[in-house]
């Protein structure tokens, strides 16, 4: 009986986290194509309701109503499990980020290694949809995509190192309140260049502009998703923008604090405390979404060799120096524990 | 019958299949997918165990890393299948052969071992905490610490090693150099002159 309520329990909690996740996806497509069309003086989608609220609904209907065309001499098992290996590990990290103090759907000791595991995985869907599509684009597509996955990969994890370093802990939730004083005392200010360095390669790990190599469209039609329409198409999509609001809430939960207020330990946190946890962390998660639509808007495309050349020569560097540094700062004790 | 033991069973059974659908597969790709299979299942076998971090970290390095590599080298090659099923064949008295040989060895080795087990080797290992990753780096940075360190510095010597052997500079080549490339001063800059008709 307790297992039959524990797994009922579980499924609502699931359904809790991932339908508002699916709309918000939805709706950062939407948000996506308004702050570009700002940014560029263009009105944005206008048509589909009110200013255009309701585009994202009929891309949606568009997309399932399509036909999935698969490609003559492609291999049809791999080329129809690529979307779905690109789109559960990118659902399955959900499982372990907590979203307030007192929501998390499975509180594990060694969820940052969980969550480092699972985004190694995604590249799988990236370079088997390649491979099955028998396309000359498509592989060339996937061929970038997977080296420069494994390129940033290295300094990501890296620069987790720092965090784990200093909250001592694997746990989540524990990386959070080890952030727990005020403003200063969250990890983006000792390991600032750890952060921007998270940041820049989870850019580049969602394979987003300016390191959209892997479907440059100048280049190479579409990359490693040219082949695929209707739903098969539609799960890349999803699974892209799900990745880019997953490394904006790490990044948060990492370097900002998660769910804790910025106002903690200052005479203002007693009149905000009424504020839930979970909106101080969707307020910096929107940030982050919004910085990754700002450098699409921006910056232009990244040569190949200079994206390997910045991993490599530059990333992975800066952040063993740092690591050593934090080492140091730390057995010498002038770090906050 | 525990939950437990169901999860076993089920995993394990897959595994094998898995395990034999690499080694049968005439497709080079299926055979690498199902490795990456294999090491997931292993991987839950391993978290059966309570072993969370070794499991993690089984799924980060092989799957994560390793056989993606394997994948990109397995994808570029060009293998014609049908002739490969005549190899199949010509090869499999020495694979039997083989095969039974490694069975022996390790049923020999399996014996030997649990025949001599050391029962106290595991009881005086410290346990600091709950958490198998905090044991686990606890040992391997107070007691092995000495062996972690030459493991690290073999895995060195094997990246650099690889280097060596597979890197000809070839002096015919053209490569671009992004430190000239990058690098800009004042007088390279487009210069704005406005007053020339005034």
């Amino acid at each position: 009986m307790e297992a039959i309520f524990y797994i009922i329990k579980t499924l609502i909690s699931i359904l809790v986290v991932i339908v508002p996740l699916f709309l918000i996806v939805a709706y950062v497509t939407y948000s996506e194509r308004k702050i570009i069309g700002f940014m560029q003086s263009r009105m944005g989608p206008m048509r589909v309701g009110p200013s255009g609220l309701l585009q994202p609904i009929a891309d949606v209907l568009k997309l399932v109503s399509k036909e999935i065309i698969i490609p003559t001499n492609a291999n049809k098992g791999i080329f129809l499990t690529a979307p779905m290996l690109m789109l559960i590990p990118s659902l399955l990290v959900w499982s372990v980020i907590p979203l307030s103090e007192y929501f998390i759907i499975s509180n594990i000791n060694a969820g940052l290694l969980f969550i480092l595991a699972l985004t190694s995985l995604s590249v799988y869907g990236v370079i088997l949809a390649g491979w099955a599509s028998n396309s000359k684009y498509a592989f060339l597509g996937s061929m970038r995509s997977a080296a420069q996955i494994i390129a940033y990969e290295i300094a990501m994890g890296f620069a987790l190192v720092g965090v784990l370093m200093l909250s001592g802990s694997l746990n989540l939730q524990n990386i959070i309140y080890a952030q727990s004083g005020s403003l200063f005392n969250w990890y983006w200010l000792p390991l600032f260049p750890l952060f921007l360095i998270y940041f820049i390669a989870g850019v580049a790990e969602t394979n987003r502009a300016p390191f959209d190599v892997s479907e440059g469209e100048s280049e190479i039609v579409a990359g490693f998703h040219v082949e695929y329409s209707g739903m098969a198409f539609a799960m890349f999509f999803l699974a892209e923008y799900m990745n880019l609001i997953l490394i904006s809430i790490l990044c948060s939960i990492m370097f900002f604090g998660g769910w804790l207020s910025p106002f903690q330990g200052t005479v203002i946190d007693s009149y905000l405390s009424f504020i839930p946890g979970f909106i101080w962390l969707s307020i910096k998660t929107l940030i982050f979404i919004f910085v990754f639509l700002w450098l699409r808007a921006t910056l232009p495309r990244y040569r190949y060799d200079q994206i390997m050349r910045l991993g490599w020569k530059v990333f992975l560097p800066i952040t063993f120096f740092w690591l050593t540094i934090i080492g140091i700062l730390i057995y010498l004790d002038y770090l906050p524990l | 019958m525990n939950i437990e033991l169901v999860t076993f069973f089920i995993f394990s059974t897959l595994l094998i299949f898995t395990c034999f659908k690499v080694i049968t597969s005439s497709n080079p790709v299926l055979s690498a997918i199902n490795l990456v299979f294999s090491f997931f299942l292993s991987a839950v076998l391993w978290l059966l165990l309570g072993a969370e971090f070794l499991s993690i970290i089984l799924i980060l390095v092989y799957v994560g890393a390793v056989m993606v590599l394997f994948l990109f080298v397995v994808m570029m090659l060009d293998i014609n299948i049908a002739k490969k099923t005549a190899a199949y064949i010509k090869y499999l008295p020495l694979g039997i052969a083989v095969f039974i040989a490694f069975n022996i060895l390790i049923i020999y080795f399996f014996i030997n071992t649990f025949e001599n087990i050391d029962y106290n080797a595991v009881k005086n290992i410290e346990i600091i905490s709950d958490s198998n990753t905090q044991n686990l780096g606890y040992l391997l940075f107070t007691k092995y610490i000495i062996e972690f360190e030459i493991a690290g510095l073999i895995l060195l010597l094997g990246i650099i090693s690889a280097i060596v052997l597979t890197y000809r500079k070839n002096p015919k080549n053209k490569y671009q150099n992004p430190t000239k490339q990058i690098s800009a001063s004042k007088k390279d800059r487009l210069k704005i002159i406005t007053d020339l008709k005034e």
